[in-house]
This record gives C-alpha cells, structure tokens and sequence, in this order.
C-alpha cells in the first residue's frame, strides 16, 4: 500500500479517525478501571482507619466532621460498642508544606497508633516520621500518651516529645496536626457527652447538669474552637 | 535474523537511550531514588515504548506525512493514559510514588524520538524489537542508576539492607545525588564503550 | 503575601530543573551559551504562562464538567502542540524582531516535559500542597506558572555561565561533555538545597 498523499482531506480524516479510536479505546479502559480505581483509593483509606486503633478487628466506622480540615472517625466494635477513634488530621507548614495523618485514639482520648497518609518531607531526616514518634525510644515515642494531659510540643520548644533528629520543623509540624486531633475530638467527645446528658435528662427528672465532669473551663474552651 | 538482533541490542548497549543518546533525563534523574522506583518506571516506559513503535508502525502508510507528529502524539499519549489508569487501579502505591512522571512519558523524547526515527520507517517486526531493545536499555539503565542511589544514600539494594544505614550519605537519594550519580555512571559507560 | 511566597517557592525553593527535575533535556541541550539561554528562558516563559491558563480553563469547563478527567494527558499535549503552532504563526505576522529571537525554540518546546508537567500540577491543584495558603485557583496557578518559568529561565543562565568558562578547561576525556555538565548541575542542585525550607 502506497503512503497516503497529504492532502487536507486525507489529513482531516487520519486524524479524526485516530483521535476518535484512541477517544473510544481510552474509555472502554476507564470504563473497566473506575471501580478498582476507587475500590483502592477506599481501601488505603479503611486500612489507614482501621490500623491506627489499638487492636485488630472488625471495626465498622461512622464519621463525624470536625472543624479545621479534622475529620473524626468513630470506630464500633463487633458488638456494636465504641472501641476508639480514627482522626485525620493535617497541618500545612512542614518543611516541605502539607502533611496529612491518621491518628488513633482509644475512648478515653488516649494516642493508640498513627499513620502517615501523605507527606512530601526531605527522605532520610523529616520522612522518618514515617517510624520516628511510634519506636519507643527516649521521649520520642507518643503511643500512650493524652496530648490534652502533656506539654504536646518538641523538648526543644520545653515540650515533653522529643523531635526528630535533624528534623524540628517537620517534628513541630507532625505534633501540631495530632494535637490539634486530640483537641477537635475532644470538642466531639464533650459534644456527645451532652448529647448523652440531655437525653438521660428527659428521662429522669431529677438528673442535673452538675452530675457530669465538665468544667467551666472546658466550655469555654470549647466555644473558642467552634 | 542478523538484523533482527542487531535492531534489539541496539537499543541496550550501542544507543542506550539514557547513556548513549541522553534523552529522557527527567524521570531517569527524578524517579530513580530507589533500584526497585527507577525499575518500574523503565517498564512502564517500556510498555508505551512497543505499544507505541507497533502501532505507529501498523499505520504508517495511512497517515499523511504533514500531520504525522499529532497523530503520533495521540497515539503514544493513549498508551500513556492506559498505563495510567492500570497503574492507579492495580499498583496504587507505586503510582503515588512516581506521580507526575507518569503522565510525562508522553514527552518522553525516547518515545516520540523512537516513532519518528524508527517505527515510522521500518515494517511491524522491527519496530517491534526496536521498542523492546530500546525500552529494555532505557529500564537497565534506571535500574542500576537506581541501585547505585540507592545503596550510597540508604545503604540499601532493592529494598535489602546492605550495610546500615546510618554509614549512607543521604545525599545520593536527594536531588544533587541524582545528577553527580548519573555523571559519574555516563562516565564510566564513555570509557568502557571506547 | 501568597503571591510572594508563590514566587520564592517557584524560583528557588521548588526550582523546576533542580528539585522538580523537569525540562532536563532543553536544560543540558540549550545551555551552552548565554544567549540562547536567555532566548529559550524567555521562550519557555511565554509558552508555559499562556499554556497553564488554557489548560486550567480546559480542566475546569471542559474535563470536569462532562467527567471525563482520564482524558487529562491527551488533550492538554494536544492543546499544548497546537498552542506552540499557533504562537509562532501570529509571531511571525504580528513581530517579526521577536520572532526572530524566540523563533527556534518553539518547536523544541512542545517536547519539553516542564510545560505538561506543570500544566498538570496546576490542573490537579497540586501545586498548592507546598505553599502555606495558596489556593487552586486561576490568578495564583498563572503566577505560579510563570514564577516557574521565571525558576527555569534563572537555572537555565546560571547554568550556561558556568558552561562558558568550563568549555576553557581540560576535563578527563571520559567526562567531557554531559558528564562534567551533570555533575555541574549537581552542585548547582546542592546551593540551591539551601533554600530548602524557607516557605
């Protein structure tokens, strides 16, 4: 077969053929990629929800929306029972801008577990978050600890962690988007108490307000974070 | 059958895409802070490469000369978009890892280089070694680049530790690594090749 | 404010060519004398500004709206092809002085990863992640194009300067060439670490 001649109808009619086959065949791909494309997506996110808790299990999640990019995720157990939170959280100012986490927490607002969704860190110093703040080694380890209850910040800075070697604007970046976890679920946590409150008032006349644990100072508190 | 073997070790050692004829240097120098990284952006390259070279070589007489660049473009560009859409379904985490430079072999001048010098000239068989020829040297040389990066700055190959990695000089992993690895690597290539 | 951080992440901190490793090929290939860096910065400014805003336009009332997003990489080389086409003829018509300056770089142009690469992160927004309150939005993703371009032109002459006094030395025959320019653009790359973290 001779080359086609370069004529403009020639041209037209190659190129439109090749556009529109290429147009077809890319959508037939997407057509059969979509649902596993989304099925992955959906999975790191689950598995990053469910790894963070402090035991393995079938945990089944409902999802409340907290302020300042914070989403909290309550964790049921099988049994129907709260087993802990799933936060994520970010914060914007690392060394190399956005970092994004999942942190856990058990019911009491205790830190179980993280995990680093996304990060653009430096590898080798402010990556190793990554591992940095779960090896229990020093004050660097914060699985176990209540932010609300610590100097959450780098012992640099007087605080009670210790921040990664060669990496304290990473480390500072990382304890501020967990604390800022821990405050917007105790906000949720608080909410929910009321909630409870209000109910167990309608049903007993007799129950007053005093009766659960909250401080004055915790209202107010929560008032400035909304 | 001489040629044939020639068309396909061409590309791996006489015009090896990355050390001979340096073209493609943006995802050999950004994606190869890891042997196991540079290797899986070799194959996906590879993949666009004989899926490219075959088809263009397939329609080469039904597409006038003048316009024969667009249509190349499209062509490789729908090979691309294919691998991209594997790679997020199947290989998540891999795509996250090598990111933009996905999307970027379309520019890739290998790619295009290859269509236009090779596949548009030559029948369906040749065309089809000279893509694997040239995508199997383009994926060697990421390859070892990588490993070469990837034991000096985390004293690592594929992923095994090979001496702790508190000894490695991190700066082979990090952006002036690539560029003085890769120098010293075409160096060492020039003086054997001569 | 933003817009001042745009221009120093663009420029040094996330320079294109040493830390984003895009445009590496007209990079080691149009770097040889001064002149022709400046000519090719210019050029690549001017195609790179033009093209992010076409095809951020595009992403937004073309592939987003009929949910067709997979079809990203194919259209934005087309439109950037076809742009660079387009940009020499009316050159040619309306400044010929310009023309002549810019002229042979246009075509190189079209292959140069720096102009997809870019058109995509601002496309998808990702560009923002690295900046503290920059938003995805038509004016900031301009800027940011062209605070890119701007890191080019900067890493191109940079680069060409030192070229020019390194063709006067002998370098060791194996490392004539690229390699001694590679590991040239390594250092460059180390001096240019130093402004990590300053956004």
């Amino acid at each position: 077969m001779n080359k086609l001649e370069s004529s403009l109808k020639n041209m037209l009619l190659s190129l439109t053929l090749i556009t529109a086959f290429a147009g077809a065949l890319l959508g037939g791909v997407y057509a059969l990629t979509k649902d596993p494309i989304a099925d992955a997506q959906q999975l790191k996110q689950d598995r990053a929800k469910a790894e963070v808790l402090s035991q393995e299990g079938n945990y089944t999640f409902t999802t409340v929306e907290g302020g300042r990019n914070v989403v909290v995720y309550k964790a049921f157990d099988e049994s129907g029972d709260l087993a802990g939170y799933s936060v994520q959280t970010s914060d914007s100012n690392a060394f190399n801008g956005l970092i994004s986490l999942m942190v856990g927490f058990d019911t009491t607002g205790v830190i179980t577990g993280y995990t680093v969704l996304s990060q653009s860190e430096t590898p080798g110093l402010g990556a190793n978050m990554v591992d940095w703040f779960k090896t229990n080694k020093g004050k660097q380890c914060i699985v176990g600890l209540n932010p609300s209850e610590k100097k959450f910040f780098v012992s640099k800075d007087g605080g009670d962690v210790d921040a990664i070697t060669a990496a304290t604007i990473t480390s500072r970046a990382f304890l501020r988007a967990v604390k800022l976890a821990s405050d917007e679920l105790g906000a949720v946590r608080l909410f929910d108490e009321l909630d409870e409150v209000a109910v167990q008032q309608e049903a007993d006349s007799t129950f007053s307000l005093s009766k659960i644990n909250i401080t004055e100072e915790q209202i107010h508190k929560l008032f400035e974070q909304q | 059958m001489n040629k044939a073997l020639n068309t396909l070790t061409n590309g791996i050692i006489r015009e090896n895409p990355t050390f001979g004829l340096v073209l493609g240097m943006c995802p050999t120098l950004a994606t190869t802070t890891s042997a196991i990284n540079g290797m899986s952006m070799g194959l996906a390259t590879l993949f666009v490469l004989v899926c490219s070279n075959l088809v263009i070589s397939l329609l080469k007489n039904l597409i006038p000369d003048k316009v024969r660049i667009p249509a190349f473009i499209v062509v490789i560009a729908t090979f691309v978009t294919m691998v991209q859409l594997l790679m997020q379904a199947y290989l998540p985490d891999l795509y996250e890892t090598l990111g933009l430079f996905i999307p970027l072999i379309v520019v890739n001048c290998i790619v295009l280089g290859r269509a236009e010098a090779f596949a548009a000239k030559n029948s369906v068989g040749l065309s089809l070694l000279d893509g694997l020829g040239m995508g199997i040297g383009f994926t060697l040389s990421l390859t070892v680049l990588g490993a070469v990066r990837e034991f000096l700055g985390a004293g690592s190959v594929f992923g095994l530790t090979v001496y702790p990695a508190d000894y490695a000089q991190l700066i082979f992993v990090l952006a002036p690594g690539a560029f003085i690895c890769l120098a010293f690597l075409m160096a060492a290539f020039n003086k054997i090749k001569k | 404010m933003v817009y001042l951080l745009i221009f120093i992440s663009a420029i040094f901190v996330n320079n294109i060519v040493f830390s984003q490793f895009l445009g590496i090929c007209p990079f080691l290939g149009v770097s040889k004398k001064i002149d022709t860096a400046l000519g090719m910065g210019a050029a690549v400014t001017f195609v790179l500004t033009l093209a992010t805003i076409v095809t951020f336009l595009l992403q937004k009332y073309v592939l987003e709206a009929f949910h067709v997003e997979f079809l990203q990489t194919i259209l934005f080389i087309l439109v950037i092809a076809a742009l660079v086409q387009m940009i020499e003829l009316i050159l040619k018509k309306i400044s010929p002085s310009l023309y002549q300056a810019l002229g042979v770089f246009l075509p190189l142009i079209t292959t140069n990863c720096c102009i997809l690469g870019v058109a995509i992160m601002v496309g998808d927004g990702t560009w923002v992640s690295k900046i503290p309150g920059a938003h995805s939005e038509l004016l900031q993703g301009t800027v940011f194009a062209f605070a890119t371009a701007i890191g080019f032109a900067l890493a191109l002459v940079l680069f060409a300067g030192i070229r020019e006094q390194l063709s006067l030395n002998k370098v060791p025959r194996a490392m004539e060439g690229t390699p001694i320019a590679l590991l040239v653009a390594g250092l460059l790359a180390m001096a240019f670490m130093g402004f990590s973290g300053v956004v």
